[in-house]
């Protein structure tokens, strides 16, 4: 019981990682009908800086401010300058730009901070809390990892469903000329949306980075984990995204801690394959609206 | 207050309007009739900045509109709501209408006008948190309406807000246009296959076939034209 509730709760903490990757695709996929294949890259890259600010005696936080504040930047720049120009064409020319970006980001890593994988500090001690004499798979820094996601989740959730802001960029992202009739500045929105996913992505990396450490490829499993936590959700669904990363994260918990730390990955698809073979558009895809 | 002159515009090879004249009185409802694929759709589109012209010049109040793109239209007074409503499904009722008003910036006017809406359209009060994707044809023509009202426009582009409601439901909406332009000093410009309800209530009626006007006249003397009646407007 007690290795049921540790392996359950390590589960959520990944998965709450994997939540964060998730939701930063699907939010792009929701506004622009884009997989986002450069999202690893970029919160690698985000990543990356933050380290730069820690290693040159940066505190913790300030380190974090300017991971978040880069992915504004670079979602938003990736938005306009790459991925607007092929806008229209045929979908897969969007995918193949966020993938030679992903490349880019990757080779850039590469020659300005080296290829070697540096240690990353966590915000709290990753030592385990204890309840009651038992060791707990629950550290604070866990604690942290949970609370920042749940907190920027809650935050984006305010600004989409609250304000005149998100009502715009979800009129955007739903029905683009029906929006700009209006008065909403599509464009904008389409900006202000990658540039907020690529903030959440930045938040993914830096809470990740003490355990994959920071190097230009070490975050490619995340993209995938991501990826797959999107798809159960349903791609179109941010609250399924997050409980498809939740899910996904407790699934490869146990399959890592019952079966062998081998089998994750494998785990992992096989996750995906029984959700889209049960329900192909994921577990919580919205009913589609009647269209007349 | 809208002048259209000389206007030509299409989609690839098709030539949808071929030289459009055109000119709106302000507070006044003018009527736009004609077959399916007269034009009238597009028309509107390019008024509203959806389609650019090939030719010709589009004036409101005498300022070009011509070049300018949807979104700065739109916050000229020119409200376009599109064939069959265009409301955004996934968005509630109540979300719908807000969107119509947004860009003005101005809450406490926003708020009072949406609740204006729920007193011109009161079936939409009871549904206003529940998703637009659950609303009856009707409703959805409605909501779109009221959305495009939100925003307090000073031109109403309405594209063939009879299509596929009851006859007791056109009639209504027809009345609602007739009341924007007496009661607010709105103008309208009505687009519709319903050349008989929409003759109802327009001040002046063009025709249109094959992308040029056949016909520009007070809707009176139209609809008492049967010559004209029975070569466009079918009855």
């Amino acid at each position: 019981m007690v290795r049921f509730v540790n392996l359950t709760l390590a589960g959520i903490t990944q998965g709450a990682v994997f939540a964060a990757v998730a939701l930063a695709l699907v939010l792009i996929w929701r506004a622009t009908r884009v997989v986002n294949f450069a999202q690893g890259g970029m919160l690698m890259f985000t990543t990356f800086l933050a380290w730069t600010v820690v290693h040159d005696g940066g505190s913790y936080w300030l380190a974090l401010g300017v991971a978040l504040a880069s992915g504004l930047v670079i979602g938003a720049v990736a938005e306009r300058v790459l991925v607007r120009p092929v806008e229209g064409g045929p979908p897969l020319n969007a995918v193949i730009v966020t993938l030679g970006l992903y490349v880019l980001l990757q080779a850039a890593a590469g020659m300005i901070w080296g290829d070697t994988p540096h240690s990353y500090p966590p915000a709290f001690t990753i030592k385990g809390l204890s309840a009651g004499g038992t060791r707990l798979l629950l550290s604070p820094f866990d604690l942290f990892v949970i609370g920042a996601v749940a907190l920027v989740m809650a935050a984006l959730t305010v600004l989409f469903v609250r304000t005149g802001l998100g009502l715009k960029l979800r009129a955007a992202a739903f029905a683009p000329e029906i929006a700009r009739l209006q008065g909403v500045r599509v464009g904008r929105m389409l900006t202000l949306g990658w540039a907020l996913a690529a903030l959440v992505g930045s938040l993914a990396g830096v809470l990740i980075a003490p355990s994959v450490f920071v190097g230009p490829s070490q975050f490619d499993a995340m993209l995938v984990f991501g990826f797959t936590a999107a798809v159960i959700g349903g791609l179109d669904s941010p609250a399924g995204a997050v409980a498809g990363g939740l899910l996904l994260g407790c699934a490869l918990s146990y399959v890592s801690g019952y079966i062998s730390s081998d089998l994750v990955t494998f785990g992992a698809l096989a996750a995906l394959i029984t959700v889209l073979m049960v329900r192909p558009n994921g577990l919580f895809a919205a009913r589609t609206g009647r269209r007349v | 207050m809208l002048e259209v002159a000389g206007l030509t515009a299409g989609y690839g090879a098709v030539r949808a309007l071929d030289g459009v004249d055109l000119a709106v009185e302000e507070g006044s409802l003018t009527a736009v009739l004609g077959a399916n694929g007269a034009g009238k759709t597009t028309l509107l589109r390019t008024v509203s900045g959806l389609l650019r012209p090939r030719a010709g010049r589009i004036a409101l109040d005498g300022r070009d509109l011509a070049r300018l793109p949807v979104e700065e239209i739109v916050r000229l007074g020119v409200a376009h709501v599109p064939q069959s409503g265009g409301v955004i499904t996934e968005l509630t009722v109540e979300e719908n209408l807000r969107l119509g008003g947004l860009y003005r910036r101005d809450r406490r006017a926003l708020a009072r006008r949406v609740a204006q809406m729920y007193e011109l359209f009161p079936p939409l009060e009871p549904r206003r948190s529940r998703a637009a994707a659950t609303l009856s044809g009707g409703e959805r023509q409605m909501l779109a309406l009221a959305r495009a009202l939100t925003g307090a426009p000073r031109l109403l582009l309405v594209d063939e807000p009879s299509l596929g409601l009851a006859p007791r439901v056109v009639a209504r909406l027809m009345a609602v246009l007739r009341r924007l332009c007496d009661e607010d000093g709105r103008t309208v410009l009505l687009v519709e296959q319903n050349a008989r309800s929409a003759l109802s209530v327009a001040d002046r009626a063009v025709v249109l076939d094959l992308g040029t006007v056949v016909a520009d006249e007070p809707a009176g003397v139209l609809a008492a034209d049967s010559r004209l009646r029975h070569a466009y407007l079918g009855f």
